[in-house]
């Protein structure tokens, strides 16, 4: 693709249609400042036609092939749209509260993952630390118990996944109307046996988050922050939720743009914008237009749009976040971070209380109901809202799908973080650096990416920053592989 | 390495995005083997966990499909080696290795066989025409490889076959 606006010429190359790749493209002016920098992440295609004359009981399965870090939260997305299609509007205990588990036990997991493998490197040693020891091994290496601890919790999740589901991947527990089996008493047993465990070491990774952001947050305030507005889900009473509830967007001064919003009437509040340079669409909130609609979702937008938490420790650790911005939304980018590991907390202590509920050795698994052509399903994954939109026909075979992943929301977002940090870190030079990649790289990081449906073949550079003069002229590249 | 060797083969990819299922594909042939000391993990990536999963053996073959490199698969050796990339979507071979070697003090052996594939780029469950013959020709050459429980050699052999002519890779491999 090709698109010519003024003396700017940009080109997405096909190589850069393949999923799991990046690229970030940065156009200086005439005086060598950054004019343009924009983030390329492509969402996948070709997903509608996939889906379409499949059986709508096969879709909670066949969706789990959009990701293989948060399959789950598809799977539960497409469960919850086709309860609607099915008539289940009301499922049963023991339903309700195994699907809960299984998605605390993916949060657990993508957050953990994210902290350990992505983020720890940035908050222990900083993201302006030699590049040699700022990874994953070097974290290893300098914080043994840390390291260990970020496997074991994701491999806690990875558990309570292949509980609930079945399986770790391509799981089949959520069915429309319900689930198809409860947790034993064996089962149980064994999680019980590590949570406290992982009691003790989701609160360490809070303390590590909080100080980090705390200490530096001179520094952090600025970096790719952006006055936003936040979209998520919200409990009818206003409290944080990621399973059900209505939709709630706020302003960047933390009022109210709209609330409760039923589900199903989704597309009434939201609109997409397709742009010529991006096969990613962007999209926002209908009544403030494309200009100033455009919202972040994810950790901060959830923790900021929440009036509280439902389990004590992460709510007090809510307070203490909200107390750095006096109650108002907290806008700072890398705080992503932060409210990411409040809501792993949360996780956990939601995982306690349901492995002591007796509802979940239940044996009423499924309900039916008046069957219906269309539902819509809204879930929070770990990077944000997630939407899952279907119709079917007479035969239960899907004639509609659509889909809202997490990152196409944070697209815009994200471009502007990755525009903001290239105009304070690249401005006047003429060559990527190091320093500058990182950068960039810290700036993405924070919002984790989810790159729907990634394909990972070898051969293939997970990030390419390009560097074009004011005549579009190729002057720079540098590639992260 | 002796026939005493605890193999773990690697087979990562999503089998819902065409040529990237050759990993997968891979790993369910290899399963049907049921070849003695070899454990057979599929998933859709590699991610920090595989890195304690792969300590507990003593080679790991990782198996992915390829988008460039030699045709019909290439064969390399993976060394351990760190870094940090943008996203929490995938971990490379070397990522896997030297965690394994930070965390549990010791790092197996390491291969990467990459299966060149054609289509990635859309949804679907099938593998194009010329990513099953080159998935056929992997298992030819693999099997008896994984069997006798020596990939090394196997690095030796592949560079030597005609239809594997060496991609860059290989030939850094052959060399280690």
């Amino acid at each position: 693709m090709t698109t010519t606006t003024g003396d700017r010429r940009i080109v997405i190359e096909p190589v850069t249609r393949v999923e799991g790749h990046g690229k970030v493209s940065i156009l200086l002016d005439e005086d060598n400042k950054v004019k343009q920098a924009r983030l390329h992440i492509v969402e996948f295609r070709g997903f509608e036609r996939f889906i379409q004359g499949r059986l709508l009981w096969e879709v909670p399965v066949l969706v789990q092939r959009l990701c293989g870090i948060c399959p789950v939260s598809h799977h539960l997305a497409a469960a919850k749209a086709l309860d609607r299609i099915v008539g289940a509007d009301k499922l049963t205990p023991t339903a309700e509260k195994m699907r809960l588990l299984m998605h605390h036990g993916q949060f657990l997991q993508s957050h953990a993952l994210h902290f350990f493998h992505l983020c720890s490197p940035d908050l222990l040693f900083g993201f302006d630390a030699d590049v040699a020891m700022r990874n994953v091994i070097g974290v290893a290496a300098a914080h043994r118990d840390l390291a260990v601890q970020g496997v074991m919790m994701r491999k806690f999740g990875q558990e309570i996944i292949k509980a609930t589901a079945g399986k770790k991947i391509h799981g089949t527990g959520a069915i429309p109307g319900g689930i198809n089996k409860n947790l034993s008493i064996a089962e149980r047993d064994g999680f019980l046996k590590d949570i406290g465990q992982m009691m003790t070491w989701a609160r360490g990774v809070v303390d590590i988050a909080r100080g980090y952001t705390i200490d530096n947050l001179a520094t952090l305030a600025d970096f790719g922050s952006l006055d936003s507005n936040y979209l998520s889900l919200a409990a009818a009473d206003g409290s944080y939720e990621i399973y059900d509830g209505g939709l709630r967007a706020t302003t960047c001064d933390g009022e109210i743009i709209f609330d409760h919003v039923d589900n199903q009437l989704y597309d009434q509040y939201l609109n997409e914008e397709v742009r010529p340079w991006s096969y990613m669409k962007f999209p926002f909130i209908k009544s403030l237009g494309p200009e100033h609609g455009w919202y972040r979702v994810g950790p901060l937008a959830r923790v900021n749009n929440a009036d509280r938490f439902t389990t004590p420790e992460a709510e007090q650790a809510r307070q203490e976040f909200a107390a750095v911005t006096d109650g108002k939304p907290c806008h700072v980018t890398m705080g992503y971070h932060w409210a990411r590991m409040i809501e792993l907390l949360h996780s956990v202590e939601c995982i306690q209380q349901l492995l002591n509920d007796t509802d979940l050795q239940g044996t009423d698994l499924v309900v039916n109901g008046e069957r219906r052509a269309e539902g819509v399903g809204i879930i929070e994954a770990p990077r944000g809202t997630l939407f899952h939109h279907y119709k079917v026909d007479e035969k239960d075979q899907v004639t509609m799908a659509n889909l809202i992943v997490s990152t196409t929301s944070n697209n815009e977002p994200m471009n502007r973080s990755v525009q903001k940090v290239a105009e304070d870190h690249l401005s006047g030079r003429m060559e990527i650096t190091e320093g500058m990649l990182n950068h960039i790289e810290v700036a993405i990081r924070a919002y984790d990416p989810c790159l729907s449906c990634a394909t990972h073949a070898m051969g293939q550079m997970p990030l390419t920053i390009e560097l074009y003069d004011h005549e579009g002229t190729r002057i720079d590249e540098r590639v992260r592989g | 390495m002796t026939g005493a060797a605890r193999m773990l083969a690697l087979c990562y990819g999503n089998p819902g995005r065409l040529d990237d299922g050759l990993g997968p594909a891979f790993g369910a042939a290899l399963e049907r083997e049921n070849l003695a000391g070899v454990t057979v993990d599929v998933d859709y990536q590699l991610t920090v966990e595989d890195a304690m999963t792969a300590a507990a053996h003593d080679v790991v073959l990782f198996v992915d499909a390829a988008i460039t490199g030699a045709e019909p698969f290439f064969l390399h050796q993976v060394t351990p080696r760190a870094s940090l990339g943008f996203s929490s979507h995938g971990a490379e071979p070397e990522q896997i290795l030297a965690l394994a070697a930070e965390l549990t003090g010791s790092a197996p052996q390491g291969y990467a066989l990459g299966i060149r594939g054609y289509e990635f780029d859309e949804f679907g469950e099938l593998l194009s025409t010329g990513a099953v013959e080159n998935l056929a020709a992997a298992l030819q050459f693999m099997v008896p490889m994984i069997l006798c429980h020596d990939l090394r050699h196997s690095l030796r052999v592949a560079a030597m076959v005609p239809g594997c002519r060496p991609g860059r890779q290989t030939a850094q491999a052959a060399e280690g």
